[in-house]
């Protein structure tokens, strides 16, 4: 243990570069030298990634490593927290989503993020999936956004268990069910890109793999970046894989290669096991 | 024992177990000091309730004497024109007067009469006039009516007065008690249900005032409070919460918010006395200017109960709202704001129960004066149920004891309903998720 220690805390600033290719053909997402600062102390370090179209990007690591943060860089969930900063530039579609002049409303719309716990507002199951196409003002009649928040109950998989209470609160419905319910929520208001913080790491392993096969169907039309501390969950959901480690991205890759053959030592420290 | 740091596996147990007892213990003794603490509160409590009570009770029961009243024409209506301003200018004691002299023909001595005349109360007069001015048939006509006795005669049947002591030390003398002996054989002394107590304003004669023109004051003056200091407090809250910068001039009024909570409510007062009344010409003593003063005293607790409200609102929440694109307003009202409102109208109540109890600022106001009218508006001199007690307790008179305990017994009445909707507010809210 002592040793393994020692032996990170000598890697130098050399060996922290990115190794892998970190771009694709035409991305939906492109970030380049992304830092991000809490106050003084920075908590992301100069990553530069590029996410595609209809794929999914799984990034691992150990806690603390900044995977979630940089993911909220990108739909500015950062911009709520107190004293964080972000330089560098990150284009959704080749738009800077930091511009001042960027309305953060319409980006999130976009961009829509699941988190962690699932909170379903404190309203009935339907009033929770209503309430994006109602703010942004998607559908203009009732019978309308009745399709919306159909459409988006199926495409979630959760229409057949809550049809018939869609008059219930959100919150009565069992963890799993409550972070598909988070899903359509995001879904309803029509996004391209889907972040998601660990979106099973609350769930019991039976509502994770119905949450993982709604990922995979879901990948046909949106580009999603999942956070996971469950390796296995990250080699069988993602093509890509993003191994942060300290605020730095060690190795960006196919997850096939990343899991049967990393190129960095960390990447393979952790993938191993000896250390996370 | 020499070896402290041996933490081998069996070697712990027997320390362990040696500390349990006294662990225990002290787990007991703590317990056992709570509970004490809560027997001394509770008897307190009972022993403040059994005093204001044992006090107050009787003042709900107001003695009354009966007289055969002859609505003579020639004294109330001598032309037989029922002109409503002649009617009310007339002679009605006169009438109380014969029918007492019709009781007890042997009194003749001028002394002696108008202590007779002292058995009933000066309002009874009043009461007539008012039977008459909405009934002018009633003139020519004799009837049998209640009517309320003297203060010292009510104090005498309830049992305030020692029959006992010397003649001189007593209030009333031996012959007005025979007097009194001898309506109570005739049947004609009850006690009845003080509704006056209750419809009344203020009066020099105990068996005169009542509560009403109180807490008409109150109510007025907490309406004003509470339609200036929800709304004000509740947006000041959600903005400093929700919205402002965190920065060295929010966190300078954060502290002031602090700092004015704990300000003496006299201090107020003065504020209000100069600033409303001095400055800004406002008239003295009306319930105008007592709900701008309890407003500005009550800010600060409504601002600091809505701010630990909406802090109390869990972050995931807004996350979610804000992660599918509502703008912060949204967040804020369509959210955040139903699920701290429970605690926000929790906070607003306490806040005007607090006003409710508030003497001190009112005094400052000009709302300590004796005012007999009952308030019909804001802009009514009027004076508050807090005031109220204060000044009966100041009255000498043996009757004000009572109605002061009773009073004190409405107004805790009025707090503990304000509580109960609390209450009752809070967990109606909280049903809905």
């Amino acid at each position: 243990m002592q040793t393994l220690i020692k032996q990170q805390s000598t890697i130098g600033a050399a060996d922290r570069r990115t190794v892998g290719r970190v771009t694709v053909e035409n991305p939906r997402i492109r970030c380049r030298n992304v830092h991000v600062y809490y106050g003084e102390k920075r908590a992301i370090n100069g990553v530069t990634l590029d996410i595609g179209r209809n794929e999914v990007i799984a990034m691992i690591g150990p806690s603390g490593c900044g995977k979630s943060t940089f993911l909220r860089c990108l739909n500015r969930m950062n911009d709520a927290i107190d004293g964080c900063r972000v330089t560098g530039d990150i284009l959704l579609d080749g738009q800077d989503i930091y511009d001042k002049r960027l309305d953060v409303v319409p980006l999130r719309a976009q961009v829509g993020i699941v988190f962690q716990k699932p909170n379903p507002f404190p309203k009935s199951i339907y009033e929770n999936v209503a309430y994006g196409p109602r703010i942004h003002g998607l559908t203009s009649t009732r019978s309308e956004l009745d399709e919306v928040v159909e459409l988006s109950l199926q495409k979630a998989g959760l229409w057949d268990e809550v049809k018939d209470r869609l008059n219930q609160p959100g919150t009565g419905l069992s963890g799993g069910q409550q972070q598909r319910l988070c899903i359509a929520r995001t879904i309803a208001v029509g996004p391209e890109v889907i972040l998601m913080d660990e979106p099973c790491s609350a769930l019991d392993p039976i509502a994770t793999a119905r949450v993982e096969a709604l990922i995979d169907e879901l990948r046909e039309h949106y580009s999603i970046v999942i956070v996971t501390h469950s390796m296995q969950q990250a080699a069988r959901l993602s093509q890509r894989t993003a191994y942060f480690h300290l605020g730095d991205l060690i190795e960006v890759g196919m997850t096939n290669q990343i899991f049967t053959n990393p190129r960095h030592r960390l990447t393979e420290d952790y993938i191993t096991g000896r250390f996370g | 024992m020499n070896n402290r740091t041996d933490i081998r596996p069996g070697s712990t147990m027997e320390r362990v177990n040696a500390n349990l007892a006294r662990r225990y213990a002290k787990e007991r003794r703590f317990r056992r000091m709570g509970m004490g603490a809560i027997i001394i509160s509770l008897l307190f409590l009972t022993l403040l309730f059994s005093s204001i009570i044992s006090n107050g009770y009787s003042a709900f029961w107001q003695t009354s004497i009966q007289l055969e009243i002859h609505f003579k024409a020639e004294t109330l209506d001598p032309d037989g024109s029922r002109d409503p301003g002649l009617l009310s200018a007339a002679d009605y004691s006169s009438l109380v007067k014969g029918a007492l002299r019709g009781i007890f023909p042997e009194v003749k001595k001028r002394k002696e009469r108008r202590k007779l005349y002292a058995l009933v109360s000066s309002g009874a007069a009043f009461r007539l006039r008012k039977m008459v001015m909405s009934n002018p048939d009633l003139i020519g006509s004799t009837a049998r009516i209640w009517l309320p006795a003297d203060d010292d005669v009510d104090m005498l049947v309830k049992g305030y007065i020692d029959r006992d002591k010397p003649e001189a030390e007593r209030r009333m003398k031996d012959f007005q008690i025979a007097w009194l002996e001898r309506l109570q054989r005739e049947g004609r002394i009850e006690k009845r249900f003080n509704t006056t107590f209750f419809t009344a304003g203020d009066s020099r004669e105990p068996e005169l005032a009542g509560i009403y023109g109180a807490v008409m004051g109150s109510v007025f003056t907490l309406l004003i409070t509470l339609a200036l200091s929800f709304p004000i407090g509740v947006a000041a809250a959600i903005y400093l919460e929700e919205f402002a910068p965190v920065n060295r001039f929010t966190d300078f009024i954060e502290v002031n918010i602090n700092n004015l909570a704990a300000v003496p409510s006299i201090v107020f007062g003065l504020l209000g006395l100069a600033v409303f009344i001095n400055f800004f010409g406002l008239p003295r003593s009306v319930p105008l200017v007592g709900g701008l003063v309890l407003t500005l005293m009550t800010l600060p607790t409504i601002i600091i109960t809505s701010r630990a409200a909406l802090k109390s609102v869990p972050p995931s929440i807004r996350e979610a709202a804000l992660g599918i694109g509502a703008s912060r307003m949204q967040t804020v009202f369509h959210h955040v704001l139903p699920q701290a409102l429970p605690g926000m109208l929790t906070g607003a109540i306490i806040g005007m129960a607090q006003a409710l109890g508030e003497t001190a600022p009112l005094l400052m106001i000009g709302m300590v004066a004796f005012i007999v009218d009952i308030p019909a508006g804001m802009m009514d001199p009027a004076t508050a149920l807090p005031v109220q007690i204060y000044l009966w307790a100041d009255s000498p008179e043996r009757a004000f004891v009572e109605r002061t305990s009773a009073a004190i017994m409405v107004l805790l009445t009025f707090l503990m309903a304000m509580n109960a909707v609390a209450v009752i507010l809070r967990k109606r809210f909280e049903k809905r998720w």
